[in-house]
Order: structure tokens, then C-alpha cells, then sequence
């Protein structure tokens, strides 16, 4: 694993940082992304909420809903940025474990052997 | 670039599905013959890299915001196969765990950028860095080619959200689902990958690599080039 271990401190570090993908846009008065609009904003931008997007609302609720923990979207930023840190660590637990897992998987575990 | 659920009818999120499961399964299997023990935890923090690169949003000041997707070093790093299962991981993490990206779009999300991403990324930067096959010719393909990459996958998701009022508009006129046609969509989407989000992914692919060739991790550019000439 020692030859990695640059790449995993670099990961560390982009956790850390990711906060700045949170102050950048409220900073420069960024909005959602193009075509990632919330149904309020839809309704906003052309007069009515579609019927299949409104249908569609309910399909699936994430445990961390756009990185924030449930009932603290509207929290104080600093609060958001802990939230984003701690989803970062997340998505590196659960990406990171995922792959391993299925790299392992694919190659028939030569990568416990190869090491 | 993440579609959101009831942006895409059916129709579209259920081709965009079919289309993908053989891919995925090609994935699979190439990635089962070329990828060796060492490249093992390469998979693994290639899907936590693009993973944290899609966090750090980059706003247009006063309008919207995007990303990077680091799809493209990934795809140099450890081939496009293996960078197609790293990104499907990532995508379905955001999708599942955190809302970004729509359920019923996995498919589509992983086509555009799970898929086109990496392959017209790596294309491009097999082209390019046989004309210019010094290090900094390399480095600076790298970062071209993930412009090229960012740009094709922001081009299919743009198509995607457009064709959606052809598809499905109802007697009264009103969109169904993703309600801006081709002629809005295409432009504002590619516009400001083409400027800023692609710009950015370039600068990051380049880097990494320009650093990466002078590291003592300089193996992982090698490989997915040994897997091209195998």
C-alpha cells in the first residue's frame, strides 16, 4: 500500500478542501447547475412545474440530500461546509470500498496476493 | 451534468439503461483480463478521486454552476474500461447516498460521463500524444484531452435534456419533462463546459499527469498504454 500513499493523503487533502466547492458559488452568486433545478425553481423559470418532474419528485429520498445532512439545508454555512466534509469522507469510504471490491472481485483476488 | 430524476421520459432513461448494461459487462470482463495486482487500489481511488473532484463546484459568477470530473486522468491512468467502472461507482454513490443525479437516470448520467467521457478523452489523448511524444507533449495532450472528454459528455447530456419537449409534450403545450428544447439546451450547456468547467478539467488533467511523470508513481501512465498495445 506504500506506493499509494501519496494518492490517498491527495484524497485526504481534497476532502478537506472541499468546502470551497460550497463558498465559490455563494461567493460569485452561483446558482444550480444547468438542468439540475429544484421544482421551485422550474416553476419559476417558466411559469409551471412539469407534470412528469413533479411526478418524479418523490422516487427516491437520499440519506444525505445534496450533501447536507437532512433538515440542515438551510444551516449556516459553516455548519453546510462540516456536513460537506464529512459527506466527502463518505463518498471515499463508500467509492473507495467499492471499488477495492469489485477490482477484487474482477481479478479473483490477486490483489490481496499481488501486494 | 448529473440529470436529476423527471428531467428524462422513460423512454430515454430505459434506452440510456440498455445501452449501458453491455458496456458494463465489457467493462467487466476487459477490466478482468488487463487490470494487474498492482492496479488494484488504482480503482478503487480513481472512483473516490472523481468522486471528490465532482465536489468542488466552480461557479459562473451570477448564473450557474459546474465541475470537473477527472475523468479523462482516470481513464489515462488505469485505461477507459477501468475508468468506465471507477465513474459508475462514483455516480451511483452520488445518486443513491446524496441525490445528485436522478435514480432513473444512472444509465444516462453513466453513458455520458461514465462512458463518452473517458473514451473520446483517451482517443484524444492517444492521437495527440503520438504528435507530440515528449513529456510536456503529453502532459499538455492530457489536458486537451480532457477538455475534449468533458466537452463530449456535456454535448450527449445537453442532447438528452433537449430532445425531452420533442418526446413528451402534452395536448396543452406544457413540457412534461425537461422543458428547453435542442436549440437552448446544447448552447448553454456546452458554452460554459467549453469555456470554464472544461477549461478547469483540462488544467487538472494536465497537472495531475506533468506531476504524475516526474513522481515515483510514473508507472500509472504506463499502464493503460501497455494495455492499448496489447
Amino acid at each position: 500500500m506504500k506506493e499509494f500513499r501519496i494518492f490517498w493523503i491527495s484524497l485526504l487533502v481534497m476532502a478537506l478542501a472541499s468546502p470551497i466547492g460550497l463558498y465559490l458559488p455563494r461567493l460569485m452568486k452561483a446558482g444550480a447547475a444547468w438542468g439540475e433545478w429544484g421544482l421551485d425553481e422550474i416553476k419559476q423559470m417558466i411559469g409551471y412545474a412539469p407534470a412528469g418532474m413533479e411526478k418524479a419528485a418523490d422516487i427516491w429520498k437520499a440519506p444525505i440530500p445534496d450533501y447536507a445532512l437532512p433538515g440542515q439545508e438551510d444551516a449556516p454555512l459553516s455548519r453546510l461546509s462540516l456536513s460537506y466534509i464529512l459527506s466527502a469522507f463518505v463518498g471515499i469510504a463508500t467509492c473507495g470500498g467499492g471499488g477495492y471490491l469489485l477490482a477484487r472481485w474482477l481479478t479473483g483476488g490477486r490483489g490481496k496476493r499481488g501486494t | 451534468m448529473h440529470i436529476p430524476d423527471g428531467y428524462l421520459g422513460p423512454p430515454t432513461y430505459l434506452a440510456a439503461y440498455a445501452a449501458c448494461a453491455p458496456l458494463w459487462a465489457i467493462a467487466a470482463r476487459r477490466v478482468r483480463q488487463m487490470l494487474s495486482a498492482r492496479q488494484v487500489p488504482l480503482l478503487a481511488i480513481a472512483a473516490a478521486f472523481s468522486f471528490l473532484v465532482m465536489m468542488f463546484n466552480i461557479p459562473l459568477p451570477g448564473g450557474t454552476t459546474g465541475h470537473a470530473v477527472g475523468g479523462v486522468l482516470i481513464a489515462i491512468a488505469i485505461g477507459p474500461w477501468g475508468a468506465m467502472l471507477s465513474l459508475t461507482i462514483a455516480l451511483v454513490i452520488q445518486a443513491l447516498l446524496f441525490g445528485d443525479g436522478g435514480i432513473t437516470a444512472i444509465g444516462a448520467n453513466c453513458l455520458n460521463i461514465a462512458f463518452l467521457m473517458p473514451f473520446t478523452g483517451y482517443c484524444a489523448y492517444g492521437l495527440l500524444s503520438r504528435l507530440f511524444p515528449s513529456n510536456k507533449g503529453k502532459a499538455l495532450a492530457a489536458g486537451i484531452a480532457g477538455w475534449v472528454g468533458l466537452n463530449c459528455a456535456a454535448f450527449t447530456t445537453a442532447l438528452m435534456f433537449g430532445i425531452q419537449p420533442l418526446l413528451h409534450t402534452g395536448p396543452d403545450g406544457r413540457a412534461l419533462y425537461a422543458p428547453y428544447p435542442v436549440s437552448v439546451a446544447v448552447p448553454a450547456i456546452l458554452l460554459e463546459h467549453v469555456f470554464l468547467f472544461g477549461v478547469v478539467e483540462a488544467l487538472i488533467t494536465g497537472l495531475v499527469v506533468h506531476y504524475l511523470q516526474r513522481s515515483r508513481s510514473a508507472w500509472v501512465l504506463h499502464t493503460a498504454a501497455g494495455e492499448a498495445a496489447r
